[in-house]
């Protein structure tokens, strides 16, 4: 479980994050949702550190990140596997050694036993035969596998995903959505998802929190963002002809 | 003040890179990786421009020693003289700082700006170790050994083309470059390499890692890069000539 608690920030005199509060459930789906500048992505890198917050408190399992020294914030961040935005494989590397990578760092496995492991989370991100490919040889889908086996090599506690889908077909955002869920389910993950898809949210969505304009405006279930009248959600929510006529079936 | 200001951000950057390694062996492949990359791809070039540089400095000065009261083998004494106490240290470290330093910038940089950098980090390796500790001590290893490789390559080029141009003949060249040797010119010239190797390897790198935005600034970083750490070789070239040949 991860708590936020008043979180603020700003970038040189402007304000990103106002005062954003929110409890991340373990073994669910927790999803952030908002307009494009928001401050999603903001929000994640002040969590894990990237960024610094003006105030604030971000506790792991109880265990207040800004107050650990830096071995501490070194020992959460190894429970943490995170995708970025971007792609951000290490581009001289194979598939492989990208997946091989964290645990050659942080475990003693033996070379024979490291190859086991990226095997099995490369086929449990259902990516075979790609092993010595190199990243500029992938497309946006597989890279993204490739992030995620990367991700859960090392067992990671908490999962955070920045826009897992983005550049997607719809078809393989659902493969993608359905894995990230099934393994926070499976592992009982602490897992963070960026979306701008309200596919995925209906999809994935065990615990949804909106932000707009650097501000938390609302919280709920993937069942009650449906129904709900705010303005601003329905604005996102309903954004196209098509889910508004939608809406308009169901009523 | 901006001074002071890179200069204390360059320090930390420095203190960061040689913090304690997370697990040493993979550090030990990382250096070997980047002699071969920054070491070992250099060999090229360094030879070629030394054995020219040698070439040229003897036809020079041969044609500049006409005067029948200075003796042949003096030609001999300028191209060792000049290779081992400048040429070598100085010039093929510039040469360095624009290949090597280039390319270290604009890989640290990309890296920074497709935020493999700040994955590294999230994954809790400290990432200015794992990307520039290797090539600092790379550098520092492998340079000196560059540095020798070039004396002797441009000795042996002046050689050469010496006997080819017909300006010197093997018996005053040979005893022009054993005449009066000191051995500490060589120990002078391997100090000044191992500082300008030092600022090859960091001055670049440190450049990258503070890139921010996209492609063009990589680019500006990496040109940064480059000129500063020239200046910076030229400027200790100096403070070191003063320091150890006075
Ligand atoms: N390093 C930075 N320096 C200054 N401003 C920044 C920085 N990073 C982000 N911002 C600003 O913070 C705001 C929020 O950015 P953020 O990347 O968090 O948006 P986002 O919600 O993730 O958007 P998107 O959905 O497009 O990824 C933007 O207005 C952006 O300009
Ligand atoms: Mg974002």
């Amino acid at each position: 479980m991860i708590q936020v608690n008043n979180i603020s920030k700003s970038f040189t005199g402007r304000s990103i994050l106002k005062d954003i509060n929110f409890t991340f459930e373990t073994g669910k789906t927790n999803i952030i949702i908002g307009e494009s500048g928001s401050g999603k992505t903001t929000l994640l890198k002040c969590m894990v550190g990237l960024n610094e917050i003006d105030s604030g408190e971000i506790l792991y399992d109880g265990r207040s990140f800004f107050d650990l020294d830096f071995k501490g914030k070194k020992a959460i961040r190894k429970e943490i596997g995170m995708l970025f935005q971007g792609w951000c494989l290490v581009r001289l590397k194979t598939v492989e050694e990208n997946v091989v990578f964290p645990l050659s760092m942080f475990t003693d496995m033996s070379a024979e036993e490291k190859r086991d492991r990226a095997n099995f989370c490369l086929q449990r991100v259902n990516l075979n035969n790609a092993n010595n490919l190199y990243p500029s040889e992938l497309s946006g889908g597989m890279k993204k596998r490739v992030a995620i086996a990367r991700a859960i090599a090392v067992q990671p506690k908490y999962l955070f995903c920045d826009e897992p889908n983005s550049g997607l077909d719809p078809k393989t955002s659902i493969v993608i959505d359905s894995l990230i869920k099934e393994i926070t389910e499976e592992y009982n993950i602490t897992t963070i998802v960026i979306t701008h898809d309200m596919n995925s949210v209906i999809e994935i969505g065990d615990n949804i929190m909106f932000i707009y304009k650097g501000e938390k405006w609302w919280e709920g279930t993937k069942h009650e963002i449906l129904k709900t009248n705010n303005q601003e959600i329905c604005d996102f929510v309903y954004a196209t002809e098509f889910m508004k006529d939608l809406k308009e079936k169901f009523q | 003040m901006r001074v002071f200001y890179h200069f204390g951000k360059y320090y930390l950057f420095i203190k960061r890179a040689f913090g304690k390694p997370e697990k040493f062996s993979i550090y030990i492949d990382r250096i070997f990786e980047e002699i071969n990359i920054l070491g070992i791809g250099s060999l090229g070039i360094v030879a070629i421009i030394s054995v020219f540089m040698g070439a040229v400095i003897t036809i020079q000065s041969a044609f500049n020693f006409e005067s029948p009261l200075i003796p042949l083998y003096a030609v001999g004494v300028a191209v060792r003289d000049s290779m081992i106490l400048e040429f070598s240290p100085a010039i093929v470290s510039l040469i360095l700082a624009g290949k090597v330093g280039s390319s270290i910038a604009s890989e640290i940089g990309t890296m920074r700006v497709t935020e493999q950098i700040d994955a590294l980090e999230i994954m809790g390796i400290n990432s200015a170790g794992y990307l520039v500790f290797p090539k600092i001590i790379a550098s520092l290893l492998f340079n000196p050994i560059l540095v020798v490789f070039s004396m002797f390559l441009g000795i042996l080029g002046g050689y050469l083309f010496g006997i080819m141009a017909g300006v010197v003949t093997d018996y005053e060249y040979i005893y022009g470059i054993t005449y009066e040797f000191r051995p500490y010119n060589v120990i002078y010239a391997l100090i000044k390499s191992a500082v300008f190797a030092f600022i090859i390897a960091s001055v670049p790198a440190f450049h990258g890692y503070y890139t921010s935005g996209g492609a063009l600034e990589v680019g500006r970083s990496s040109t940064k890069g480059v000129v500063y750490s020239s200046v910076l070789i030229l400027a200790f070239d100096l403070i070191l000539t003063q320091l150890l040949l006075s």
